[in-house]
């Protein structure tokens, strides 16, 4: 028997039977530029004038601008309107060259992986190919982007009959048919609960959908409208572009458009390296805690070493939480890769070109099966609950390079707050039109302090830095949702420093005229804050969900409008509404139905502070305090400023006295590192803390209890119980404990 | 004459020296190939003093953090009792090592130009670089 032939025909058979393309790791592990090709050395040595290629990406640019523009316009879904989406430009080998300036700039660098995989295998697959006029559609993480509520849809231009390059744009659509609501489900325990999940698929062909796979897309979400809509938005914007990609070639020829394509990147990424340059070589380290799984409250650690070397940085999330095999909060890592681009896109080196290249000279390292490198097994509906937090590890480190850094192109920052502190929705609107999405106010992050100046209150997302958060009216016109209190700052919410982090909105809403309606949130940080201040000042607090039901404020108030509070505080101190009950959450809320006029509350965080508190000009203080932004109890006990009792003036003269004394109390108080460690740290996590992640020892993971261990090398993923189980085993207890009495 | 870089809004590394310092009073904190924290005093705080509960200990979550969950470590300057720093840990959580500069490098870049300027006669008695 010939064994080696013998192998060789099973190798062949499996060669041509390929059963299933699953996300190829090839792809979906490289950030990286592809090799320049033969065509674009061409290009690159026949189109060499500095300003006819600095004309040239500006008409890309702006075209990218130009096509953001349209799909904010005619979009249908919230994320749309209010700009969560890029559009760009991709090279013919699948790199994302040029891409709009505003948006949701992580998709800069995690939108190549669909487009790549469209190259390599339908390519030359004679069932699908790629031709003019073709429309691709993706909406699966695995296969590339954040998560499957984003989908993107290229289209490749061709010249002569050759690949010139792709257009198109990435839009957060909303609803996608998942087990909840709205496209982001934290219910998922499998990506089978995650909705639809397209890989890399063709839609179309001469620019037209084609009506059968249309019809099936429409038929797998609960609006089929929208899924119209946001696909025909999105073909418009890649079009125009297109025939701006053609006015190019005709004014500047082919060559320019690919030069100037492969230009901007390899310009981009030789200009990062240039940057990095002037950092410090070495080690900096941040440790989070994202404290749930919008399931649970836990501790998931996620624990970075950056090192920067030379003109590399390289990104260590080793130690970091395990995967949970049944919760929506893993991360897929090029998912990761995107959100930590955000940072150096936007807080670092925000005047540099929105493409892939930015990421380029980054190394990043996970220990496979990690919360943030999971299996294609693990849900991934709400990765944002571990890259998020990965971001702000990155956030907080970076000013330790940068401080000192040659140059700078922005401020020093501190944490920014990082949660998407909204309402899902889903059930019937006002009209009896099935709805589910999500509320665009998610983008009212507030903004960190920086090393000259106070955050601002509830500014801009983390991931995007142009973005809205809506209308009230407009929302009110398509959905039965109420905001009593739309956006009211909330006193002391705030990360204290010697510039403060900018103030969060609380939001007070309920909902009427439907017979059907559910509410869901999903952010984290109620036990412990989910981002901090830097170089001494403090972070944000934590929040909580507060409900108050069993009562129809529409009814109760008709003739009590006394009974009305405009804070969450004081309803929830108060209680006016009698026979009402009152209870507070995580912000992990799984779709709820509710009843018309019961009411649900939640607060944006605030963003971190920056220095020590008591370096905080006490005028500022002062101004503070009036505005009502912090009370009197922080004013004397954070700042310790002391303000005139009748004209709220600040007494100079006391102040200092007061800070003179905090300053020796400090140092009374504090005691030597070596004795504090001796008695603060611990060999493992609390026994009563559920733990995941390295405790010290980066190689050991820990799953849940002091105890139970598994290797970094070899992550045993984490079941979690469900948590009505949890709660019934607890009632059980409760009455075995009462009949044995 | 000593280099000295600024690396934090409160911490320089003096590079002849190799010492960590603080910016605010110049206080000796440890050597610039340690962790600076060796050289502070440490305070463990509930973090309940500085973001107040907002409700009432009727409810589980009050929008303070859980101090059974969360401390908040804070680093003063011994001498002048500045925070420099403060981390947000789990009880009994290892403190961070967060800044671990290679000095050596630091030096060649740094000193290399100092010294330049010190040759030319151009360089003042104490520069403090950002």
């Amino acid at each position: 028997m010939n064994v080696i032939a013998d192998k060789s025909l099973v190798e062949r058979f499996l060669e041509e039977n390929i059963l299933f393309l699953g996300p190829d790791p090839d792809i979906m592990n490289n950030h990286h530029l592809a090799a320049e090709t033969s065509a674009e050395a061409a290009a690159l040595a026949k189109f060499t004038g500095k300003d006819d290629l600095n004309l040239v990406r500006h008409k890309l640019q702006t075209a990218c601008n130009e096509s953001f523009d349209m799909v904010e316009q005619m979009g249908a879904a919230p994320g749309a309107k209010w700009g969560d989406l890029i559009s760009g430009v991709w090279t013919a080998s699948g790199d994302l060259a040029l891409s709009s300036m505003g948006g949701v700039l992580l998709f800069s660098v995690l939108t190549q992986h669909p487009v790549k995989f469209i190259l390599k295998y339908w390519a030359n697959e004679p069932t699908v190919g790629i031709r003019e006029g073709d429309i691709f559609m993706h909406n699966d993480a695995r296969y590339g982007n954040i998560h499957n509520t984003d989908q993107s849809l290229v289209i490749p231009v061709f010249h002569e009959g050759r690949l010139i390059c792709f257009t198109g744009a990435i839009v957060h659509e909303g609803e996608n048919g998942a087990i909840e609501p709205g496209g982001m489900p934290s219910k998922a325990e499998s990506p089978f609960d995650e909705g639809l999940k397209m890989s890399p698929i063709k839609v179309g062909e001469n620019y037209t959908f084609r009506r059968d796979i249309m019809t099936f897309l429409q038929n797998s979400v609960r609006e089929p409208k929208l899924q119209l809509e946001g696909m025909k938005s999105k073909l418009f914007a890649a079009m125009r572009m297109k025939t701006r990609v053609e006015e190019a070639i005709a004014e500047y020829g082919v060559d320019a458009v690919v030069a100037v394509l492969r230009k901007t990147l390899t310009d981009t990424a030789e200009e990062v390296r240039r940057r990095l340059r002037g950092w410090p070589d070495g080690k900096v380290r941040q440790n989070v805690f994202p404290d749930g799984t919008l399931r649970e409250n836990c501790l998931v650690k996620i624990c970075l070493e950056m090192e920067k070397r030379d003109d590399r940085l390289i990104l260590d999330f080793r130690g970091s939480a395990p995967e949970f095999l049944n919760r929506a909060n893993n991360t897929v890592l090029a998912s990761a890769k995107g959100m930590l681009a955000q940072e150096f896109l936007t807080f670092v080196w925000p005047d540099l070109p929105r493409n892939q290249a930015v990421f380029e000279p980054m190394t990043v390292i996970t220990d496979r099966r990690s919360s943030l490198n999971c299996s294609p097994e693990a849900p991934n509906a709400q990765s944002m609950m571990t890259f998020f937090p990965s971001f702000t590890a990155a956030q907080l480190a970076a000013p330790k390079f940068l401080y000192s850094a040659k140059e700078r192109a922005t401020d020093v920052i501190a944490g920014w707050y990082n949660m998407i502190v909204t309402f899902i929705y889903g059930g019937l609107n006002q009209y009896g039109e099935l709805v589910g999405n999500v509320c665009a106010d998610l983008n009212g992050m507030s903004g960190a302090a920086r090393s000259n100046r106070d955050g601002e209150h509830s500014v801009a997302p983390i991931f995007a830095p142009m973005a809205d958060i809506g209308e009230q009216e407009l929302i009110e016109e398509e959905v039965p949702m109420m905001k009593i209190v739309p956006n009211r700052v909330m006193t002391d919410n705030s990360g204290f420093g010697k510039f403060r982090g900018g103030h969060g909105y609380q939001q007070i809403a309920t909902m009427k005229d439907t017979s059907l309606w559910g509410f869901m949130c999903c952010s984290i940080g109620s036990k412990f804050p989910s981002s901090h201040g830097i170089f001494g000042g403090y972070g944000p607090g934590t929040y909580p969900l507060c409900k108050i039901k069993g009562v129809n404020v529409f009814e109760v108030m008709k003739d009590r409008r006394d009974l009305l509070r405009f804070s969450i505080e004081e309803l929830m101190n108060d209680r006016p509404f009698e026979g009402a009950t009152y209870t507070t959450h995580h912000m992990g809320l799984q779709l709820e139905f509710a009843t018309p006029g019961e009411l649900y509350m939640i607060t944006q965080g605030a963003g971190g502070g920056y220095g020590d508190v008591l370096e905080r000009d006490p005028e500022l203080v002062a101004k503070d305090f009036r505005d009502g932004l912090i009370s009197a109890r922080t004013v004397t006990e954070i700042y310790h400023v002391v303000l005139d009792p009748k004209s709220k003036a600040v007494l100079a003269e006391d102040t200092d006295a007061a800070r003179q004394a905090e300053r020796a109390r400090r140092k009374a108080r504090g005691k030597p590192y070596h004795e504090f460690v001796k008695a603060w740290v611990t060999e493992k996590p609390p026994a009563d803390l559920p733990f995941f992640g390295c405790w010290g020892d980066r190689s050991v993971i820990h799953r849940g209890t002091p105890d139970d261990t598994c290797p970094g090398e070899a992550i045993a993923p984490v079941m979690m119980p469900d948590p009505k189980d949890v709660e019934i085993a607890k009632l059980k207890a409760r009455l075995a404990a009462v009949g044995a009495a | 004459m000593s280099t000295t870089i600024a690396i934090t809004e409160y911490l320089a590394i003096a590079l002849e020296s190799e010492r960590w310092e603080c910016r605010v009073c110049g206080h000796d904190i440890a050597s610039a190939r340690d962790n600076y924290k060796t050289g502070l005093l440490v305070y463990d705080r509930d973090p309940r003093e500085i973001h107040d509960p907002k409700l009432d200990e009727r409810y589980e979550f009050t929008y303070a953090p859980d101090p059974t969950w969360c401390r908040i470590i804070e680093f003063y300057c011994p001498s002048c009792g500045t925070m420099v720093e403060t981390e947000y840990l789990p009880p009994g959580h290892p403190l961070t090592h967060d800044i671990e500069l290679d000095i050596d490098s630091l030096k060649a870049r740094h000193l290399a130009g100092a010294n330049a300027a010190a040759a030319s006669g151009a360089a003042a008695s104490r520069s403090r670089e950002v």
